[in-house]
């Protein structure tokens, strides 16, 4: 496998692999590097690639658990995640600015849930993999994954129609 | 779409049922049309969806190691202690042959100050058998 070869089949999953690690380590700059370090790792393992039939899902659970052990250390060492990207902001007059906080507003809420409903949040509903994919990646039987799934998906219903019914009265 | 059919979606949705058909249905329906009021809360969290996909990784994909800037550091540090510890090696060494020399000297000032003590003392000792010996034989010569 040369490196024209080997691009093609990683470079179409660089995005998710990124948006994953971004999910897990928060910061824009530790999922680059998370992204970065995951992609030379599958370049290390080139001629094992070549045996695997789905090298997109292997290099999500490299990537679940990269993510994983950099969260360990993290916590080992004291250190806090801090996010970039997302700003509170006062209630604002503007209908706009107010759609665009109840947006973030989702951002905010999965950050609060546990890892592994994180993981299958954006898996399932920003990545669109099937079910079958899922399992293999976060290594869970699938009932396991559908209660997940629907745990983090009417956790983040009930706070946002909290969120709005405070906003309102 | 007709909303009953939506909020049966919905509800598939929250028990994680659906396919992923049905869930680019509602993707579809709460991203582009006008939405209940009672279902305000899916368009935010479709619309997040929508968004938070459009994220891309931006910088360039390097297949070379990224760690030489830390492995060239470690080499440093290891170059550093080496050096430090030759330096001290050779330091000591020098600070000792230098003390020795020190001491030579010393031991040297003290010995040629005993010596010439000693050589001035003969040469009083000399003077005063000399001026004996004179005295002697001018007492020969008077006795004879």
């Amino acid at each position: 496998m040369n490196e024209s070869d080997f691009l093609k089949v990683v470079l179409p999953f660089k995005d998710k692999v990124f948006r994953l690690a971004k999910r897990l380590l928060v910061s824009r700059e530790e999922a680059e590097d998370a992204t970065q370090e995951l992609i030379f790792k599958l370049w290390k393992n080139k001629e094992k690639i070549a045996d695997y039939k789905n090298v997109e899902a292997f290099a999500m659970t490299m990537t679940k658990n990269y993510c994983y052990d950099r969260l360990k250390s993290k916590q080992a060492s004291n250190l806090t995640l801090v996010h970039s990207n997302y700003k509170e902001k006062e209630t604002s007059l503007d209908k706009k600015l107010e759609y665009q906080d109840s947006v973030n507003q989702v951002h905010v809420l999965i950050e609060k849930l546990p890892e592994q409903q994180k993981i299958i949040i954006q898996l399932r509903d920003i990545e669109q993999y099937d079910f079958e994919e899922i399992c293999k990646m976060v290594d869970m039987k699938p009932t396991a994954v559908r209660v997940a799934l629907s745990r983090a998906r009417k956790t983040i219903r009930e706070e946002l129609t909290k969120k709005h019914n405070y906003g309102v009265s | 779409m007709e909303l009953a059919n939506i909020e049966k979606l919905v509800e598939k949705y929250e028990n994680a049922e659906t396919t992923l058909q049905e869930e680019a249905t509602l993707k579809n329906y709460f991203t582009k049309e006008d939405v209940a009021p009672h279902l305000q809360e899916y368009m935010y969290l479709f619309s997040y969806f929508e968004l938070a996909k459009d994220e891309t990784y931006t910088k360039t994909v390097k297949l070379k190691p990224t760690k030489s800037k830390t492995r060239n550091l470690k080499w440093l540090s290891v170059a550093a202690a080496v050096a430090l510890l030759i330096s001290v090696f050779i330091g000591k060494h020098q600070y000792d042959e230098h003390q020795q020399r020190k001491k030579a000297a010393l031991i040297y000032a003290q010995v040629s100050k005993g010596l010439k003590l000693l050589s001035t003392n003969l040469k009083k000792g000399e003077q005063a058998v000399a001026t004996l010996y004179a005295y002697q034989s001018k007492a020969n010569k008077a006795l004879k």
